[in-house]
């Protein structure tokens, strides 16, 4: 075995200075990937550095303009926040469906992103929020949409010098919510076979005024389905919106054949999870009213 | 020949006393709990976050204690099962426990324990599919779950007053 160091900086400004020159360092949030990862001896970092006790890493801001929140808060401080549940439905069931109680300890929506599998099941739920990663890094500061992170199974545009500091939401307009659904042959603890977000706005008299769709484990990357969305708003989600938004998303996944699920099987379920979600979304607007 | 890893000097509050180790980076809290700190009551079964045999509560959260660096927990509060006993006094979660005989080999049980107490007290009424849902995380490959789940409500109830 080579040699590991251990760094636990306090701050951003000396995670820069631990990172700066490292050989092979790798950012360690709640551990619940990394740790299985290197038993499996997948990955071999020649330095972890511990995020956790950097202040921006754990911080969690809700405002008027939306939700700032950092990219190591574990999934059971989100899944336990009332106001986040009120706001963000979809994104908290998605986050708090990472595997056991145990895993919500720990897991977080920055290192469901930073994994990059192509299942994460937060990452569709952050992409139609419009969720946008803010990344600091020895050239500074700068912003990616969460759609824009992930580059394939496992890779990412994060720098070896780089840290993903914080995933800001913005906040939903009036009428508003969102929603996600994932396939799995299970009830729990098991990773998606296919997977879909969606955020809705809807006027006064039901039409859809705006909406996102995203979709998970059905390509290399989870990715919004702009068409999708396009067959959404202007209806009032009718049979016909529902339809054309499934054959959207159908027509948009790449999945591949593998233990979990064929092509064939993916792509029609994605479909379904789509127009299951949307109707989820509708439903939870017309509860606020 | 590879370097020798730096160790790692950690201070900790483990069931309420203050304890310190040393351990390598990439050292896990079960093995330092089991191995350095003498606290057998963890156990390692899967090593990979799937069996929940190793729960802990590290600073107030349900872990998996295969799953969390040793290094890591410098300066926090840790309970392992053998910090739910107060005083001789089982708690109410082990007293149903055997109640119930709800364990055979073992292994999960104080997995379970750490687990259930976790639940309880931060759902003191949990409904069956929540209970079910929580422990998703304990395997048990004796028991079958039944008569941990009822012993798990039970728990609830007596601590509730019922």
């Amino acid at each position: 075995m080579t040699s590991v160091q251990y760094a636990a900086p306090t701050s951003l400004a000396e995670a820069a200075q631990v990172l700066a020159g490292a050989e092979a360092p790798k950012l360690l949030a709640g551990g619940t990937d990394l740790l299985v990862q290197m038993k499996l001896g997948l990955r071999q970092p020649g330095l972890i550095v511990d995020i956790k006790k950097i202040p921006e890493l754990k911080a969690l801001g809700l405002d008027a303009s939306g939700l700032s929140l950092g990219a190591a808060v574990p999934g059971a401080v989100v899944t336990a926040n009332a106001e986040l549940q009120r706001l963000y439905p979809g994104f908290v069931e998605a986050l708090g469906l990472i595997g056991s109680s145990q895993v919500q300890g720990r897991c977080s929506a920055g290192g469901n992103l930073c994994n990059s599998s192509p299942a994460a099941d937060s990452v569709p739920a952050m992409i139609a929020l419009g969720a946008v990663c803010r990344i600091v890094g020895p050239a500074g500061e700068r912003r990616v949409p969460v759609e824009d992170f992930n580059t394939g199974p496992g890779s990412n545009c994060l720098a070896p010098d780089e840290i993903l500091v914080a995933l800001e939401f913005p906040r939903p307009a009036p009428r508003s919510s969102d929603a996600y659904l994932r396939f799995i042959p299970r009830t729990e603890m098991d990773i998606a076979v296919a997977g879909a977000g969606v955020s809705l706005s809807l006027a006064e008299d039901g039409t859809c005024i705006a909406a996102r769709v995203a979709i998970g484990a059905v390509g290399p990357r989870a990715i919004p389905v702009p068409a999708a969305a396009d067959a959404l708003v202007g209806t009032t989600l009718d049979d016909a919106a529902l339809d054309a938004a499934a054959a959207a998303a159908s027509a948009a996944a790449t999945p591949i054949t593998d233990k979990r699920g064929t092509v064939e099987y993916r792509k029609k379920v994605v479909g379904v999870l789509v127009r299951r979600a949307v109707l989820i979304a509708k439903s939870r607007i017309e509860e606020q009213a | 020949m590879s370097a020798p890893m730096k160790k790692c000097h950690v201070s900790a509050t483990v069931n309420g006393e203050p304890r310190e180790f040393l351990c390598e980076p990439t050292q896990v809290l079960s093995d330092i709990l089991r191995n350095d700190l003498d606290l057998t009551g963890t156990k390692e079964g899967c090593t990979t976050g799937d069996c929940g045999a190793c729960s802990v509560m590290l600073d107030g959260a349900l872990v998996c204690s295969c799953l969390v660096l040793a290094a890591e927990v410098e300066g926090s509060e840790i309970e392992t099962v053998e910090g739910v006993a107060k005083d001789g006094v089982l708690h109410p979660v082990q007293e149903k426990l055997l109640e119930h005989a709800a364990l055979q080999c073992g292994i999960c049980t104080p997995g379970i324990v750490v687990a259930a107490k976790a639940l309880l007290e931060q759902n003191p009424d949990p409904s069956e599919e929540e209970t079910r849902y929580w422990l998703a995380g304990n395997l048990c490959r004796c028991t079958g779950y039944d008569k941990i789940i009822r012993a798990v409500m039970d728990a609830g109830a007596a601590m509730r007053g019922e």
